[in-house]
């Protein structure tokens, strides 16, 4: 049995930024990782996939880009480098290849058992990541056993799938990601489109990460909300895509490539799928949504006096889905040789025993600092504020639960 | 934020948001209070004439009673050889979409501090009764699209007053039951 005061469990970009802070206040600690560095980036991650935020927005505590290419997007090989760098650079102590299997709480701190013995620590961090799983609808065990079976994890490219054409649940970033590549192939692509944000990649000549930084938006915090958080915690990605030629990829770019667009999938039998009669209102929620951000954006052009800056103000065409939707597909009639759940993902916590879960699976916490004493949790959506879960939100929630850790030790040192 | 409060306190939509927000709290922390079961009896009267009582329905644990008994009646037009005694039950299902979207519009707005002027919703729903007449199988019963038109009078703009109906679509019971399969369980006697 070994001891550490803190154990961060998970090597990504929020365990190696709460390394940095915990090493800055010489706390010392021991970051156990399953897998390698970045390990979640280097496995589980399709084989075009980049970063939807731009370089220069790649930052980490004492660490950020500093590459010819600020508004480009990052390889996934790109993004593992980088991480692996900064742990090298900030000499984080990790151990690799340490699995958890199980966490429990334990006299003044946790016991923490992995495929490499078993530790004690008194602070716990678990910076594992908000996307070990797919989650999926129970429908899917209604899928025809012809019809194949994958979510964004296991898919790697177009080429690997199996033959035939392929709907694809779910028009988030993944969903609409993927809708474009497959469909690029010349596949029939459809897909099932449910409550979504749209997003332009660029705005008024600008990335729209940068808009989005300039107005505040993404430092916003989690106990300021006027709206209720929880529902802003459960907003989908934004409809984004990272490529050299900054494109955007919206509900009427795949439309115009051939996709065929369906309403949220609501129920399947006898090989039959059945999608919702919702999509145009879907579409208009979004619409509407896309166009408050850019009248924010606007406003704050205006109120910050740059104006001769940026080009002038526009709106983009609205989201055009036709009133032929299909509301129904047969989908071995129709060939359709495998589904995609891009249906989102959760947390995995299946080796955490200690009552601190709510009804449905999540860690019950106030901005990080979880109900259960000396526990701390990070990179979830909305966590502390609206970056919590981009790698360039990773280095003030770590300051923040890295301080409030801190005092608490000493609290119970005095 | 006093401004907001002050201009949300002269707006009255007669909708009491402060009772809906509270008991959106309360059924957060007990779940199985949320647990509804809606009724409705029908009688046949004769013809295509019938006759639905609604009254008291389950929900918040217990069975809930109203100081009345409604009643809902439906027929079929002089077309359908009928007496057109009341609207067809596919009317009714219009009716139901209009006012759920309505009360929605109104508490939305009331929420967001929208003073209402007037609600105008119109709607239109396309049948081909090759259907119901059994003379094509391949043509459904129901509806072959819907379609709504709002005209509102509001103290908001636009795109304001667009994202009320939006977000009242996306709240709607009936809307979510009319684009949704739903299992159907019959039994007699």
């Amino acid at each position: 049995m070994r001891f550490a005061t803190a154990i961060i469990i998970g090597a990504g970009q929020s365990g190696l930024a709460m390394s940095w802070h915990l090493s800055a206040r010489s706390i010392d600690h021991v970051v156990l990782e399953r897998g390698e560095v970045a390990n979640s980036w280097l496995t589980e991650r399709w084989d075009s996939l980049r970063l939807l935020t731009p370089n220069w927005q790649t930052r980490l505590p004492g660490y950020a880009y500093s590459g010819d290419d600020p508004d480009g997007f990052m390889t996934m090989p790109d993004v593992v480098r980088f991480l692996q760098r900064y742990a090298g650079v900030s000499s984080a102590p990790i151990v690799t290849g340490a699995r958890v299997s199980l966490v429990r709480q334990q006299e003044g701190g946790y016991e923490v058992e992995t495929n490499l013995g078993h530790w004690r620590c008194r602070k716990l961090v678990i910076a594992s990541g908000a996307c070990n799983l797919a989650s999926i609808p129970p429908l899917r065990a209604r899928l025809p056993a012809k019809v194949t079976s994958l979510t964004p994890l296991q898919y790697r490219n177009p080429g690997l799938l199996p033959d035939g054409g392929v709907m694809i649940v779910g028009a988030s970033a993944s969903g609409i990601q993927l809708a474009r590549e497959i469909r690029a192939t010349g596949r029939r692509v459809v897909v099932c489109v449910g409550e979504h944000v749209r997003m332009p990649r660029t705005y008024r000549g600008r990335d729209i990460q940068w808009w989005m930084d300039v107005i505040g938006a993404m430092d916003v915090r989690y106990d300021t909300m006027v709206e209720d958080i929880e529902r802003a915690r459960r907003l989908p990605s934004l409809q984004l895509i990272g490529t050299p030629e900054r494109v955007t990829v919206d509900l009427n770019s795949l439309r115009e490539a051939g996709v065929e667009l369906v309403g949220r999938i609501v129920g399947l039998g006898d090989g039959k799928a059945q999608f919702s009669g919702s999509l145009a209102n879907h579409c208009a929620l979004a619409d509407l949504k896309m166009n408050r951000l850019l009248a924010n954006i606007d406003d704050w052009v205006i109120t910050s006096g740059l104006v001769q800056q940026f080009p002038e103000p526009h709106r983009f065409k609205p989201t055009d889905v036709g009133s032929e939707t299909r509301l129904g597909l047969d989908l071995i009639e129709a060939g359709i040789g495998s589904v995609i759940w891009a249906t989102g993902y959760r947390a995995d916590y299946s080796w955490l025993d200690v009552p601190v879960l709510d009804r449905k699976g999540r860690i019950r916490h106030d901005g990080g600092i979880a109900a259960a004493p000396g526990m701390y949790v990070m990179g979830l959506p909305f966590m502390r504020r609206r970056k919590s879960s981009f790698i360039d939100g990773a280095g003030d929630d770590a300051a923040d639960l890295a301080a409030h850790l801190s005092q608490n030790l000493n609290r119970a040192a005095a | 934020m006093t401004v907001t409060t002050s201009v949300e306190a002269k707006v009255n939509n007669g909708v009491n948001v402060d009772a809906l927000l509270g008991a959106r709290t309360a059924l957060e922390q007990a779940p199985e209070a949320a647990q509804f079961r809606w009724r409705a009896n029908c009688e046949w009267v004769n013809g295509t004439h019938s006759r639905s009582a609604i009254g008291g329905f389950f929900g918040l644990g217990a069975e809930q009673s109203r100081n009345k008994t409604f009643t809902v009646e439906a027929d079929h037009p002089q077309i359908f050889a009928s007496e057109d005694f009341a609207p067809t039950p596919v009317e009714l299902v219009l009716s139901g979409l209009a006012s759920c979207l309505t009360a929605g519009v109104a508490a939305i707005a009331q929420r967001r501090g929208i003073q209402l002027h007037s609600v105008k919703a119109t709607l239109e729903a396309d049948m081909d009764i090759q259907g119901i007449l059994g003379i094509d199988d391949e043509v459904r019963n129901g509806f072959g699209a819907i379609r709504v038109h709002f005209e509102i009078r509001a103290d908001a703009k636009e795109d304001d007053i667009k994202a009320l109906v939006a977000q009242s679509q996306k709240r709607s019971a009936v809307f979510d039951i009319v684009t949704n399969p739903t299992n159907v369980f019959v039994t007699v006697n």
